[in-house]
């Protein structure tokens, strides 16, 4: 189908964008890189009075690596772009890699970071990415700016803890270790379709060889992404092994909170996301840093 | 910025302007506006790929990007494939391998193969399956495309002729 109709504006500056959406109130929406918000247009199931175009804001396409190693994006930088970017490989491999799970190319070359995490579809890739991650998300409101960690971001299916007025500036992503453990995979029924589940992790190990550090998320598995505490626990201070991941695994299924849907069983998808646990835990330690 | 909006893009090379509501797809504006029909829509909600076209060098699904988003963009759709009559050599390839038969998803896979050859000029098998997974074809079983793929890849680094 086509649009509703809407009045459409396309600042230069995120200070414009903020007065545009105090402007025009609770029915304008941000339009980043359209890749969810322009089907859901197209359905008429939203029908905003007003979209505020991001695509023209140079400040929110940053990508940098500060003094202490943190990996900022801003939020309209591109699926793309994290794909290929040679600075985003070499600051955060497993961004990186989880990158062309997403959707197809052409999604990919249009969807942004900062949209994806507004969006907060529960299977989607980047928020489970920036959970694992510890990231933080900086939200920008007409007075203050505020910082939100990857923890506190995510309320329910397509919900966050962004408030009214406010547009996310930029993803900080913590230093990445050189010497670290990590992995993602996902299940989908083709290449590019929502994951059914998928499981990000990473480790690192201290001088003794056991888990000095360890974090576990899971997408596609729950209302949000979600972490597995009880898998992390089982991992930190443990001897990286079979036997290891195998227990965190089975303490990590316990911590699934997977839904029925058309794609997959609730039954299913806990399934899977155990032999997953396990898979990702294998290759993360077997991948020489 | 409500109503109307005038836009100037440059399509196949040549500058047009336009006049156009917001909502207005990229997609339908050079179908309806700029009478590029070659540019087909089949699912209008990004899953299908018909409607792919070149954006400043990269392959983007036209039915979710608005025309008033392509403000001074260069927009490379099927049409500019071809030189006049003749066919390019992807488009003599898809011919040469039997690599359409309804048609109605050819310009979407042109387009995707046109802008992915660009940035991975040797591609493996493998690469062009993934590069080609966001088009839907229901008649060919999608062999015979990456065949027209692979063999234009090839001439084009002059490993065939």
């Amino acid at each position: 189908m086509k649009p509703p109709k809407f009045d459409y504006f396309a600042p230069d500056s995120i200070d414009g964008a903020l007065s545009l959406i105090a402007a025009h109130g609770e029915d304008a929406r941000f339009l980043a890189g359209g890749q969810s918000l322009v089907p859901m247009l197209n359905f008429r199931v939203a029908a905003p009075s007003a979209l505020i175009d991001l695509n023209r804001i140079a400040a929110l396409r940053d990508i940098r690596i500060d003094g202490s190693g943190d990996l900022h994006l801003g939020a309209m930088v591109r699926t793309r772009q994290i794909e290929t970017d040679p600075v985003i490989r070499a600051a955060n491999p497993l961004l990186q890699a989880a990158a062309p799970h997403i959707a197809h190319v052409q999604i990919r070359n249009r969807g942004t970071i900062g949209g994806s995490l507004a969006h907060a579809d529960p299977a989607a890739e980047l928020p489970g990415i920036v959970l694992v991650c510890g990231a933080d998300i900086h939200l920008q409101g007409p007075d203050v700016r505020r910082v939100v960690s990857a923890d506190d971001f995510f309320d329910g299916i397509f919900s966050t803890a962004i408030a009214e007025g406010e547009i996310i500036a930029e993803i900080v992503f913590p230093a990445w270790p050189k010497t670290r453990h990590w992995a993602f995979r996902e299940v989908s029924r083709r290449e590019g379709d929502f994951a059914m589940v998928g499981i990000a992790a990473w480790f690192d190990t201290g001088a003794d060889g056991a888990i000095s550090a360890a974090r576990i998320a899971a997408i596609g598995a729950g209302d949000t992404p979600l972490r597995l505490p009880a898998a992390e626990a089982v991992l930190t201070g443990g001897t990286p092994g079979p036997a290891l991941f195998a227990a965190a695994a089975q303490a990590g299924i316990a911590d699934l909170q997977p839904g029925d849907d058309i794609h997959a069983s609730a039954e299913y998808r806990r399934e899977v996301g155990g032999v997953l646990i396990g898979r990702v835990l294998a290759a993360a330690w077997e991948r020489t840093p | 910025m409500t109503g109307r909006h005038r836009i100037v893009l440059t399509v196949n090379g040549t500058a047009q302007d336009c006049e156009i509501e917001a909502r207005m797809t990229l997609a339908d504006c050079l179908r309806e506006k700029l009478n590029l029909t070659g540019t087909h829509l089949g699912c209008e909600h990004g899953v299908c790929g018909a409607c792919t076209v070149i954006v400043d060098g990269a392959a983007v699904r036209s039915c979710l990007m608005f025309a008033v988003q392509a403000e001074g963009a260069e927009i490379r759709t099927v049409e500019g494939l071809a030189d006049g009559d003749r066919l390019s050599d992807l488009q003599q390839a898809f011919h040469d391998n039997f690599a359409l038969q309804c048609g109605f998803c050819t310009p979407g896979f042109l387009t995707t193969a046109e802008a992915f050859l660009t940035e991975n000029p040797s591609p493996t098998r493998g690469e062009v399956q993934s590069a080609i997974s966001g088009n839907i074809c229901r008649c060919t079983g999608y062999v015979p495309i990456i065949d027209a793929i692979l063999d234009t890849a090839a001439r084009r680094r002059g490993d065939r002729t």
